[in-house]
């Protein structure tokens, strides 16, 4: 184990981050997968934290999940989200993997070989609803297989294994849904679409033809629909706010450096910037406190299936998910208007395009109209909490 | 009350197949009722039945299948009536 200096979580996560950071540019402008960000985390072992201790991990909760996701995001948006979607997915196999010997097993696996897991939920056909399939898993003889047009598989040739969505028979409703797991040497991917993108740039999230073939105990033993509600949805919300809230941080400490340099040229008078950083500072406060907040609530609802797959919890996550992802575009806005045409040029100490550009993936990585969408209607039924504290 | 619910879930249920084809425990979600279609559901259930969920309720479970959903209206209906 690399345990070298400084062994807790946040230290091995600044590691990863400096990493990261120094990467970053050529990540985006190459749209390459960031190799060396994600070697780091194999070499800090980031991979397998999430996974309980009795199968080899460390049992590291969300919180502490979602803090690395920031300290990486400051660095480098897509590393960051690479990690954020590793444990979104390792998410659904220690929820729901948990009573199954093969998941168990392949949790082991993860931990001994740091292995990256990716997700196919995305589909030709289906309008961005991944509560909805149109390819069927085929069971038959102990062997289950699935080919699945997959217009999204974020850095899918990257990855040791894939989590892929499905009908869960041929006749089954598209909303039946089950998720199985296909280690790398279990499938062939056929790239159909390329990731030449505004932002997120480093995530290589091309489009697939995916075929798999599988013993069928890799099938998630509990339906997609209670995957979706009870940790596939909720840590998606939180672990991307938490590299978007990493994004803004980084935008908000070049704008900082930005006016403190123009303040020390001229002592005594008020850069014109610094009534914007206040305001951007304000702003950063906000989607900080609505992450911890979620963060909050989820812990608070891990243990009670009940209440994951409630509409207050599925109003709250999707709140969070809004909130965040609009405001992060007004903060990074803010410090581009701070820093002027330095943080407008690239090759600056203060330059913010990549920020920006990455930060206008947040409002689309699921709609927020299609998420505003499903709240509304939520809303029809749902009664808000008046309480302030809960 | 059986009925009234089926006749609901016919409506707004959106289901991939007749009602009358469903059993009382069968999962309504496998059978395609999406989270929009259970807030339809719902919303006509409250009407029919002049109730209202309340939030302890608002799961994914008192609408798993027609007896779970029997069983929140009766609960409710019975609460006005003990009231009453």
């Amino acid at each position: 184990m690399t345990m070298s200096a400084g062994s807790s979580l946040a230290a091995r996560a600044q590691r990863v981050a400096a990493v990261a950071a120094a990467h970053a540019d050529t990540v985006d402008v190459d749209a390459r997968f960031p190799q060396e960000a994600v070697d780091a985390m194999i070499a800090e072992r980031l991979l397998s934290i999430q996974i309980p201790e009795d199968l080899g991990g460390e049992d590291a909760g969300l919180s502490d999940i979602a803090e690395i996701c920031s300290l990486i995001g400051q660095g480098c948006s897509a590393a960051a989200m690479v990690f954020a979607m590793h444990h979104i997915k390792l998410s659904s196999l220690v929820s729901h993997g948990a009573d199954s010997d093969w998941h168990r097993a392949f949790m082991r696996r993860i931990v001994d070989g740091q292995l990256l897991l990716a997700s196919a939920t995305t589909e030709g056909g289906i309008g961005g609803n991944l509560r909805n399939s149109i390819c069927a898993i085929e069971v038959a003889d102990g062997r289950c297989r699935l080919t699945k047009d997959a217009t999204v598989i974020s850095y899918g040739a990257h990855a040791d294994a894939i989590l892929v969505t499905s009908r869960s028979h041929a006749d089954a409703a598209s909303a039946d849904q089950v998720m199985t797991v296909f280690t790398r040497d279990q499938y062939t991917l056929e790239r159909t679409h390329v990731w030449d993108t505004l932002g997120m740039r480093g995530t290589c999230s091309d489009g697939y033809l995916f075929q798999g073939e599988a013993p069928a105990e890799q099938i998630l033993p509990k339906p997609f629909a209670e995957i979706a509600a009870q940790s596939m949805l909720a840590t998606s919300h939180l672990l991307w706010s938490a590299v978007w809230y990493g994004i803004a941080v980084n935008a908000v400490a070049r704008a900082q450096a930005f006016v403190r340099a123009a303040a020390r040229k001229t002592p005594g008078v008020t850069p014109p910037g610094a009534l914007r950083l206040a305001e951007a500072s304000n702003l950063l406060q906000l989607v900080r406190s609505n992450t911890i907040a979620g963060l909050g609530e989820y812990e608070a609802a891990r243990a009670d299936a009940d209440r994951l797959s409630s509409m207050g919890f599925a109003v709250t996550m999707n709140n969070v998910k809004v909130a965040s992802s609009e405001t992060i575009l007004s903060i990074v806005n803010h410090a581009m208007l701070i820093c002027g045409i330095m943080g407008y040029k690239n090759g600056t100490p203060y330059s913010l395009g990549r920020h920006l550009r990455d930060a206008h993936s947040a409002q689309l990585m699921i709609s927020n109209d299609r998420i505003l969408g499903n709240t509304s209607n939520l809303l029809l039924v749902h009664k808000q909490d008046t309480s302030l504290t809960g | 009350m059986q009925q009234t619910i089926r006749d609901i879930l016919t409506k707004h249920g959106g289901l991939a197949m007749p009602v009358d084809q469903i059993a009382d425990t069968a999962d309504l979600y496998a059978a395609g009722l999406s989270s929009f279609a259970s807030v339809q559901v719902m919303l006509a259930v409250e009407e029919a039945f002049d109730v209202e969920f309340p939030d302890n309720l608002l799961n994914r479970k008192s609408f798993q299948n027609i007896a779970a959903i029997t069983d929140a209206v009766g609960s409710l209906v019975g609460d006005r009536e003990a009231v009453a």
